[in-house]
């Protein structure tokens, strides 16, 4: 239990002023701007943008630069901030098969109409720290230009969906409404769309560990990625005053299509499935692939119950894995530990001298048994 | 909207795209070339809020929320009534108001042709862009083969 302290004002305001001195750091090197964080450390406004569960750079630049490079500081101040603002409304489901590409690539087909391409990756690098960085200026080679075409890049799964060997998603019901985690709190067990939800903003650490355990047993899914892609997609919104749908910008979005293995059988509705790839899916705000698949594989592993699957490993278990999965409630409880708890604490002690006592009292428990004995 | 016909709504949506992907800089310039003797009224105040992005199950099935992404909305009403609308990403108040006048303008025969002309140049601009950008990423293009088989 924590019990609330006074006092320490004096103290807390000269902690957050050298805060602020530290944050600055050397003096004599200029200042970061917020517009540099979002153009050169722009994975790191990613992440922030899909945890702190709000598309907005520079608001996520910002966060990143008050926070030291803390992500988590910043997905928290951004998750502040969000609470502050009026909801206008929801947009229209964003239509990722549009996608403006800029990387897509599938481990499953080779010969995909609109190719595989490869985009800005840190794949086939060799992660050799390039020591040409840390010398003043950062000249760079302009991109090479290839040719754009306007080939159509559909989803992989549409491709081979024809032969019912890949799971369909059953055709929506526009009538159904949509989980929305941030109005109405989970109760287990929960429905598709509000764990994906939960795990588009969940850690990335999380949930890339969780995934792993999938791969390593825990729930084995037998994946294959079945396409990854990355890229720009428009957002529309039907304000109620104009009854259509206004373009209101783009968003990038990273898209995960994960493909696994099923031998068939009953569905737990009762429903019987043939033996074909069932499906998870992964998709998160700005780039992130690492993200991207940790949300499908877990996404898929969390269905073992629709599947009729035996659930034996953490990453099935849905109030195991989208109660611990938000980082700024765990940060949040974590961390709290770290306040005053001395109330509590001489309890704790009070209760522990009493035992203590009790103990040195009674006899030791060898001597005991050899009393035993001897009667 | 009702009775407006599609092809309508659609050139409006085309505008309003234009708008919503320029620099805002560009917007007021436009504004102020076209509506100098022009008395514009806020409808309501311009705002900044949240709008939360969907997606589909698998790409294709049923909706589920993302997260959200900050909106400025602006609406506005000319001199003879004319009512004008944006909504943007972003929190940029300023360019959402701008887009807004620009909607409204767009609406009246009059100067719709003045609004057309003027997003011209930057519908050119913007496409310029994303044409750059989809070439650098066309160079990244990559044919893989499979070795063992020694075919393709």
């Amino acid at each position: 239990m924590y019990v609330a302290v006074k006092g320490g004002e004096k103290a807390i305001d000269n902690a957050h002023r050298l805060l602020a001195s530290k944050r600055r750091g050397d003096t004599s090197l200029p200042a970061i701007s917020t517009a540099q964080i979002a153009e050169q450390l722009a994975l790191g406004v990613d992440r922030v943008m899909a945890e702190g569960s709000l598309y907005d750079r520079s608001l996520a630049s910002l966060a990143i630069r008050q926070s030291r490079g803390d992500l988590i500081e910043a997905i928290f101040l951004v998750r502040a901030f969000r609470t502050t603002l009026p909801r206008f409304g929801a947009s229209e489901p964003v239509d990722t098969g549009r996608m403006q590409i800029r990387r897509r690539v599938s481990a499953t087909f080779k010969d995909l109409p609109g190719g595989q391409i490869l985009g800005p990756t840190f794949d086939y690098t060799h992660r050799l720290l390039d020591f040409a960085l840390e010398a003043a200026g950062d000249e760079t080679a302009e991109p090479a230009i290839g040719t754009a075409s306007d080939e159509a890049t559909p989803r992989v799964v549409d491709l081979v969906g024809e032969e019912g060997l890949i799971e369909r998603e059953p055709a929506p019901d526009p009538d159904a409404p949509v989980g929305d985690i941030t109005r109405t709190p989970l109760e287990f067990p929960t429905e598709r769309d509000q764990r994906l939800q939960v795990l588009a903003r969940g850690d990335e650490g999380f949930l890339l560990g969780l995934a792993y355990s999938t791969q390593r047993g825990f729930g084995r899914t037998h994946p294959f990625v079945g396409e990854i892609r990355f890229g720009a997609v428009e957002v529309e919104f039907v304000p109620e005053e104009l009854g259509f749908a206004v373009p209101m910008g783009t968003v990038e979005l990273t898209e995960c299509q994960m493909v696994n293995q099923f031998h068939g059988g009953q569905k737990a509705g009762g429903e019987s499935v043939p033996p074909q790839f069932t499906r998870g899916y992964g998709l998160v705000f700005g780039q992130s692939e690492r993200k991207a698949m940790s949300m499908a594989l877990v996404d898929r592993s969390l269905r073992a119950a629709e599947f009729a699957e035996q659930q034996s490993a953490p990453a099935q278990d849905q109030e195991f894995v989208l109660s611990h999965c938000d980082n700024v409630q765990a940060t949040g409880f974590v961390e709290h530990l770290k306040l005053p708890h001395y109330v509590d604490f001489q309890a704790e002690l009070g209760l522990l001298r009493t035992l203590r006592q009790e103990y040195e009292a009674a006899p030791a428990p060898a001597e005991e048994a050899m009393r035993e004995a001897a009667e | 909207m009702d009775g407006m016909e599609a092809e309508t709504v659609k050139a409006r949506q085309a505008a309003m795209r234009i708008c919503a992907n320029a620099p805002r800089g560009e917007l007021e310039a436009l504004v102020s070339d076209l509506v100098s003797d022009e008395t514009v009224s806020d409808l309501r105040p311009t705002e900044k809020g949240l709008v939360m992005l969907r997606g589909r199950i698998g790409g294709e099935g049923a909706p589920f929320n993302v997260g959200e992404a900050s909106v400025s909305r602006a609406a506005v009403s000319l001199s003879d009534g004319t009512a004008g609308f944006a909504y943007h990403l972003g929190r940029d108040g300023q360019k959402a108001r701008a887009a807004a006048i620009l909607d409204a303008l767009w609406q009246r025969p009059t100067t719709r042709s003045q609004v057309e002309k003027g997003l011209a140049p930057i519908a050119e601009r913007l496409a310029a862009k994303a044409k750059r950008e989809a070439e650098h990423t066309a160079a990244t293009r990559v044919e893989f083969f499979t070795m063992t088989r020694g075919d393709n």
